[in-house]
């Protein structure tokens, strides 16, 4: 028996007990000698967390390791990614639920109730950091889990791991939302979680990279699938970004108070290099990767150009990295690091449009399922706004035209036609193909309700987007209008006026969007309890493959 | 697994990989888009030697290159800024040595006291007083006659450079109307009847028998700021009671709040934050909104009628009695 006891099952669960063991600890003297509300609180929720993975370590003592393999096919791990479409579905609610709150807070100052806790300000970095990160960061996560093994023939690096990025990650994102209802904050867009929230994100994020490069490093394939060149470029960049932005000093060990590294214009640019690769890296390297697994999988194509794809993702991960001054112009940064910025962006429009080509082409010789599925016809608008996104882009980092749009809302508008059409539509319809592949099914539950969805969100982007154009044009129109005399012809108060009717069609547009997702989470629910709707139960004339 | 095939519906042939399924087609790069690439990176060097664009280490420190246009944005905000100075520097000079009223008659600075009062209006004062100056509940309307503390040019440029019960500064206009039912100076029965007053010489339905006992204790307890009659004073800060118009609102539920609790509303001076000159040019153009009280010189003749025919002090004449 001496044998079995320093087996590697025996000393990863001994290890596992350390290390949580000393977190549950570590947690216990926090509660204690906290300094604030919010420092008290995450004590609290760290914890809870460190006492549950006791608990679930425990409870898989005895039993035996997972088979790397059954009946020489890959054992592959897929309980971690139905998790993880669970979570991008609860979180898609909760992110999209939190925005249409602010869309009408914005409307209706009124609807504020003079509460501190869930007034704009705090709301605001709840909405971003939930669809961004709660329903984007998991959508990326499940998927990036699913497509590595399945391109690799292997199952999954790491089981006891991958759970506890994947519940870690979640821990995270209750604890940022926690801190901004209680008003603790970095004040950096995208990255408003304090030094101890960050810690952990760095500790969860490194967990990640190695599920991912250790499953890339036992691969059965001798190339790398394109997806998965996307998918790490957008893991270890994060990672970089995460690290650069975030260099702050606590006020104290037990405070979740933090002050940065840098200051005035230089902290300006380091939050815009960060706040805008987020954008590169996050939203479009990572859901690109997304792209190149689901849509060429779902329309049964081959991918339209390998060359392309070579070319746009270097060309694409060289040049967004230097783009994020463009978010400063017109500010106290140098000339030469803005007309830098603007370069770089400009020359970032065709490595873009390499992934749109791509996407929108594999669809060659099978142009007709964009009419018979709605969710290839999901992933290829998504493709479609993508391209859109990235074309606007370039062309609002050019100073002339920047010089209208900056601080507008068509900043709202540009951000939006990406986040709903691109990063919404593409992650739907990735939740679409997995959820019958992973729960085995043979379809969704119904394939009206993802019609229903497909139309209804599309007209709430359409509605969202075209306000936003109209209400930001306008009001930077009105912000540079004068008269004769060189007097201003309107006051910040009578742009806030006119805007007023536009945020109102933007409410509706997001309450719109709201109700295709509350669709899908319906379908996806009837879906997994393994339920059919009526009319697709009945047998129809399926044409021969 | 390497082998090439041709995909069937486009003619073209596959890299021989697969992963899962998926192939790929050994399709080049679209033309259009390498030259489109291309283009974009030439225009992007055009700019890189025409703008700044780069920085250089020196001895000294950082500097960078300029680009053959040599563009600054810095200078370039500058030099608008100046170009638009000049160009009324010399009726804005003027204005700075002239009182109110000389402004005020003055044909040729007037209308530019005006835009400029405008423009100053919406950036600081729009926000309380609304951007027609309408007012809000608590935020007097700026444009009809009822004024809380005189609608002379004087009265509203002291209004505009001291604020109202603005403690930092020393010349603020200041009053506190007492609490009468919290300060324990009124019962809640007579704080019913005093209202019941009010609205009866306010011209409101009201309740002849408490209005009656209202009387006695508005002249007791009122009558020594808002006037007897109730028709206010303007030099103590005492709001016209029997007029229709009401900061806080004239029906039972405000005024009894506003008997039992009082009011504080406040306005910050503005000499703290805005130059003497854009303070002329407020008053003046909130005198001329339509409730300016009319200006009283030697030459009443002409002073009264301002230089602009909009009719700005026509009603301001019905406000002559108080």
């Amino acid at each position: 028996m001496a044998h079995s006891l320093v087996s590697a099952p025996n000393l990863s669960r001994f290890a596992s007990y350390l290390v949580f063991g000393a977190g549950a600890l570590m947690s216990l003297v926090l509660w204690a000698f906290a300094e604030d509300q919010t420092m008290t609180v995450h004590a609290m929720l760290f914890l809870a967390f460190f006492l549950a993975a006791i608990y679930w370590v425990a409870g898989r003592q005895g039993r035996p390791p997972v088979a790397q393999e059954v009946d020489g096919k890959p054992n592959y791990n897929e309980a971690v990614v139905k998790a993880g479409v669970i979570a991008t579905v609860v979180w898609g609610l909760v992110g999209f639920s939190v925005g249409v709150v602010i869309a009408w807070q914005l409307a209706f100052p009124a609807l504020n109730f003079d509460t501190s806790f869930i007034n704009f300000g705090r709301l605001r970095p709840v909405h971003t950091s939930a669809v961004i990160f709660a329903f984007g960061g998991n959508a990326l996560i499940a998927t990036s889990l699913y497509c590595v093994q399945r391109t690799n023939r292997t199952r999954l690096f790491g089981d006891g791991l991958a759970w506890f990025v994947f519940w870690g990650y979640q821990l995270f994102i209750v604890l940022a939302a926690t801190s901004y209802l209680m008003g603790a904050t970095q004040g950096r867009e995208y990255a408003e979680p304090e030094w101890h929230v960050d810690l952990w994100l760095t500790l969860v994020w490194v967990c990640y990279l190695l599920v991912f490069l250790g499953t890339l490093i036992k691969r059965k394939e001798s190339h790398i699938y394109v997806a998965n060149w996307f998918y790490l470029a957008f893991i270890v960049t994060i990672a970089m970004l995460h690290l650069g932005n975030n260099m702050a000093v606590p006020v104290s060990l037990f405070s979740s108070k933090s002050v940065s590294l840098f200051s005035g214009v230089q902290d300006a640019m380091i939050q815009w290099w960060y706040g805008h690769n987020a954008v590169g890296f996050f939203l479009t390297a990572g859901f690109l990767g997304m792209m190149y697994y689901f849509v060429p999988k779902r329309a049964e194509r081959p991918v339209y150009s390998y060359r392309l794809s070579i070319i746009h993702f270097w060309a694409l991960i060289f040049l967004y990295i230097w783009a994020g001054p463009h978010h400063l112009h017109y500010t106290a940064l140098p000339d030469w690091a803005q007309t830098l910025g603007m370069f770089f962006s400009i020359m970032l429009w065709m490595p873009s449009w390499g992934g749109m080509i791509n996407g929108l082409m594999t669809l060659a010789g099978a142009w007709d399922k964009l009419r018979t599925d709605p969710v290839i016809r999901m992933l290829i608008v998504s493709v479609a706004f993508y391209g859109m996104s990235t074309f606007e882009g370039p062309v609002m980092s050019i100073k002339q035209v920047n010089s209208l749009s900056h601080y507008t809302d068509w900043t709202v508008g540009h951000v939006h036609s990406g986040a709903l059409g691109w990063v919404g539509f593409v992650s739907f319809g990735a939740v679409y193909c997995l959820v019958p592949w992973l729960w085995k099914r043979r379809e969704m539950f119904s394939k009206r309700l993802i019609e229903w969805h497909f139309w209804i969100a599309t007209a709430g982007i359409l509605l969202y987007i075209t306000a936003m154009w109209v209400s930001g044009i306008m009001q930077g129109l009105m912000w540079r209008a004068h008269d004769e005399l060189g007097f201003l012809q309107y006051s910040f108060v009578e742009t806030v006026e006119a805007m007023h009717p536009y945020y109102v069609i933007r409410a509706l547009g997001g309450v719109l969007y709201l109700t295709g997702a509350g669709i899908m989470a319906y379908n996806v629910y009837m879906t997994i309890r393994g339920r059919e709707a009526a009319t697709q139960a009945a047998p129809k004339a399926v044409p021969a493959e | 697994m390497s082998t090439r095939e041709t995909d069937e519906p486009t003619g073209k042939e596959t890299t021989g990989h697969e992963w899962d399924g998926i192939k790929e087609l050994d399709t080049p790069l679209p033309a259009w888009w390498l030259y489109t690439f291309y283009a974009c990176i030439a225009l992007s060097m055009v700019f890189f030697v025409l703008w700044p664009s780069w920085p250089i280490p020196t001895a000294d420190g950082w500097t960078y290159t300029k680009g053959i246009v040599g563009y600054s944005q810095r200078q370039r905000v500058e030099q608008l800024t100046a170009e638009a100075r000049a160009d009324l520097e010399q009726e804005m000079e003027a204005m700075r040595d002239l009182s109110l009223a000389e402004i005020r008659t003055d044909k040729a600075l007037m209308p530019i006291a005006l835009k400029a009062g405008e423009a100053a209006f919406g950036d600081n004062c729009a926000g309380c007083h609304g951007s027609g100056a309408q007012g809000f509940e608590g935020f007097p309307n700026l444009n009809d006659d009822a004024w809380i503390w005189g609608g002379s040019l004087e009265a509203i440029h002291q209004t505009i450079e001291n604020g109202i019960r603005w403690d930092d500064n020393p010349d603020t206009r200041y009053n506190v109307m007492p609490s009468f039912l919290s300060d324990g100076i009124l019962t809640r029965e007579q704080v019913g009847q005093v209202v019941q007053y009010v609205r009866r010489i306010s011209d409101q339905e009201h309740d002849a028998a408490k209005a009656e006992q209202g009387a006695a204790i508005y002249d007791q307890q009122c009558g020594f700021c808002h006037g007897a009659q109730g028709k206010g004073m303007t030099d103590l800060g005492a709001p016209n009671l029997t007029d229709a118009i009401w900061l806080y609102g004239g029906d039972v539920a405000s005024l009894t709040e506003t008997v039992s609790y009082s009011r504080y509303g406040v306005m910050p001076a503005w000499e703290d934050r805005l130059d003497p000159l854009t303070i002329k040019q407020l008053a003046v153009y909130v005198h001329a909104l339509g409730g300016g009280e009319p200006v009283a010189t030697a030459d009443a003749g002409s002073a009264t009628t301002p230089a602009t025919d909009d009719g700005g002090s026509a009603s301001g004449e019905t406000r002559g009695g108080l």
